[in-house]
């Protein structure tokens, strides 16, 4: 994976020294909370419900072994001993003191980690697809371009203080697993009919309170031009985005107003004369060597006919299952790529302990794996095993209690901290994705089901995707009290839609009963081998909302 | 002018901790606070919290408002009196900070 450079080792060391000299001088009566809080937010540094918490920068999701540890000791040495995985790759610690935090910053110095870009009105941290470097559907590995585009937006002095937080995403395979369309700018990289590779750059989608399928701003940029193109597609948005309003400040709602036909000829404008001035040009030998980073490990030669697997399908229910819907295909024969659901039934999703994190360090030394993923649906990914060590690692896995065979399946469910953590939320989320993972946990249930993604959300922030989720639950708050809504028939993949909203917000002892009663709709009425999604597309919402409201005592 | 008895609380500088207002000091238990019944004492008591501000004891202090039977009118204040609903095992409700 890619190591920092001297020039990155030295920046993030002098970080810390900045930050605890803030830090220090805030306590000290220097700085006031006004003059503090964007230093500390430039540090990934939140003040939620009952602590401070502190976001962790995990670059394209990738994690090393002794990165992990590292996490593991920051849970048990600053934090109650676990974290929490979002939908951006980081990693939050929820329990974290002010004046702790210079050396918990040092300590994740020393492996080459920070929080640098997960908060502010910066280009934030770039995420990637999870199964990068290891899908059989892959063009190119989406991670050499995020370190590029990394390199390029870290303390970028002209993007420094945009009108609001800027998100970018890459996806390397035509599958697109890393939502490029939901985001500020989402790339895709392309092969032409040439057979170039290139990118695809969507600009002016997004989530929150106003949710914009991105529009396609650069149908086919040069590899040697993407860093002009984004600065290109940044310069519009600098210049034209609006400040007056923090509701109408993202990317999106500019790209919306102007229409995507100006944005694209603005873009162009700026790009040609980037262009022209040549000092953006990625140069191919540095591209060369960002990409040795990130080569795929010597699978060797091994034959996708490993006995020892299929006599552990055949013996194993529990293996069975769980490789059923937890393995996806390698790019190479002999190996697959494992989901490590963080979603045990009735848990809170995406959070991981100290000893869990430890013990997947040991694991991926053990078992040659190198580098953990952490994705956007808040699981872990185990990138490259080799398919006749499978049994060893569920068995792992299961002692670890992370052996929950339900990748894609309905209790694989996305939720924001919500309610129970965070700040800005109105409402709880975590127990509406603990109900319902209860009320579906059996696995014969949740396999007649099939494909369904449930995103859950506890304010219009949409942290938990729920535009974009074949279900999306939202949180609200009337008069102090939690209220649901349910959408349905959004998707953050390839074929992107946005949520319908149903109608009228559930209580918090009615959501799950509303979702059961979608579910049941979809399984009277899928024809052969639809998914949640599709039938919700070929018949509308109106069935789904007739059952969802079934008792209400009126006419909706 | 609100009916409701109002309870002042802000976040302690050092490690983030929920506290509450009681008498010129703070205090860890919502069952301790100060219920402060008209809004000449609720506005009395953010002023004096100002100090605290600006000796880097608390930040941010706001008013909430308690229902008749004493518990906050808002969800958000009653987790942040307990800990969070989903993990009984941390946060107040763990060390027994009465609510």
């Amino acid at each position: 994976m890619y190591r920092y450079d001297e020039f990155d080792a030295r920046f993030v060391a002098e970080r810390v020294d900045q930050f605890r000299y803030q830090v220090a001088r805030r306590l000290s009566g220097e700085l006031t909370e006004d003059e503090f809080k964007p230093l500390r937010l430039m540090n990934g540094l939140y003040l939620q419900l009952h602590a401070y918490m502190l976001r962790i920068a995990v670059p394209y999701g990738t994690l090393s072994p002794r990165q992990l540890r590292m996490l593991a000791h920051i849970a048990r040495k600053y934090d109650k001993g676990y974290g929490h995985f979002t939908t951006r790759q980081n990693i939050q610690f929820n329990w974290i003191k002010l004046v702790d935090v210079p050396d918990a910053l040092a300590d994740l110095a020393s492996v080459e980690m920070h929080a640098i870009q997960t908060s502010g009105n910066c280009i934030r941290n770039v995420t990637a697809d999870h199964f990068a470097g290891a899908a059989r559907d892959e063009i190119e590995d989406p991670r050499i371009l995020a370190e590029i585009v990394r390199q390029w937006s870290s303390l970028h002095p002209e993007f420094s203080f945009l009108p609001r937080k800027f998100k970018i995403a890459v996806s390397g395979s035509e599958h697109d697993r890393a939502a490029v369309k939901f985001h500020d700018v989402g790339i895709e990289i392309v092969r032409n009919d040439e057979g170039r590779v290139g990118y695809r750059v969507y600009a002016g989608g997004g989530m929150g309170r106003t949710p914009y399928i991105g529009h396609v701003v650069g149908e086919f940029v040069e590899r040697s031009d993407i860093l002009a193109f984004l600065e290109a597609v940044m310069r519009v948005y600098n210049q034209s985005g609006r400040r007056d309003n923090l509701y109408k400040s993202r990317i999106k709602i500019l790209v919306n107003a102007l229409g995507a036909d100006e944005m694209r000829r603005q873009v162009m404008r700026e790009f040609e004369e980037l262009r022209a001035a040549g000092t953006l040009e990625v140069p191919g030998e540095e591209l060369a060597r960002i990409a040795r980073y990130f080569a795929a490990p010597d699978f060797g030669a091994p034959t996708d006919d490993v006995p020892e697997f299929d006599a552990a399908r055949a013996s194993n229910a529990a293996f069975r299952a769980w490789s059923d819907t937890n393995l996806a295909p390698h790019r190479a024969p002999g190996y697959a790529i494992a989901t490590i659901s963080l979603k045990p039934i009735g848990g809170v999703p995406g959070d991981a302990t100290d000893e869990q994190l430890d013990a997947l360090a040991d694991l991926l030394d053990e078992f040659g794996v190198g580098e953990l993923r952490v994705s956007h649906e808040q699981n872990l990914v185990l990138p490259h095993v080799r398919k006749k060590d499978l049994p060893a690692v569920f068995a792992r896995l299961e002692a670890l209690g992370l052996g929950t065979p339900n990748a894609g399946l309905v209790t694989d469910i996305i939720a924001c901290p919500g309610l129970d953590y965070c700040d800005l939320a109105n409402a709880r989320s975590i127990p509406i994705a603990q109900r319902i993972s209860e009320r579906f946990g059996d696995l014969d249930r949740q396999h007649d089901i099939g494909e369904l993604k449930i995103k859950i959300s506890g304010c219009i922030n949409a942290c938990g995707h729920h535009h974009a989720g074949h279900i999306g639950v939202l949180g609200v708050d009337k008069k102090g009290v939690e209220y649901y809504q349910l959408q349905l028939g959004g998707s953050g993949a390839e074929d992107a839609s946005i949520g319908e909203i149903l109608g009228p917000a559930f209580g918090e002892h009615e959501i799950v009963d509303a979702v059961e009663g979608v579910i049941n709709v979809y399984l009277e009425r899928r024809e052969r081998s639809e998914r949640f999604l599709d039938t919700v597309r070929r018949v509308g919402i109106e069935p789904f909302k007739a059952r969802a409201y079934a008792g209400w005592a009126f006419h909706i | 002018m609100s009916k409701l008895a109002q309870i002042l609380t802000a976040n302690r500088l050092r490690d983030g901790e929920v506290v509450y207002w009681r008498d010129g000091a703070w205090v860890l238990s919502l069952a301790e606070a100060a219920r402060l019944g008209d809004k000449d004492a609720a506005d009395a008591a953010l002023k004096l919290a100002g100090a605290d501000v600006a000796d880097r004891v608390v930040v941010s202090p706001y008013l909430f408002e308690l229902r008749p039977d004493g518990r906050p009118v808002k969800e958000r204040e009653i987790i942040r009196a307990e800990g969070p609903s989903v993990r009984r095992d941390l946060g107040k409700q763990a060390r027994h900070v009465p609510v």
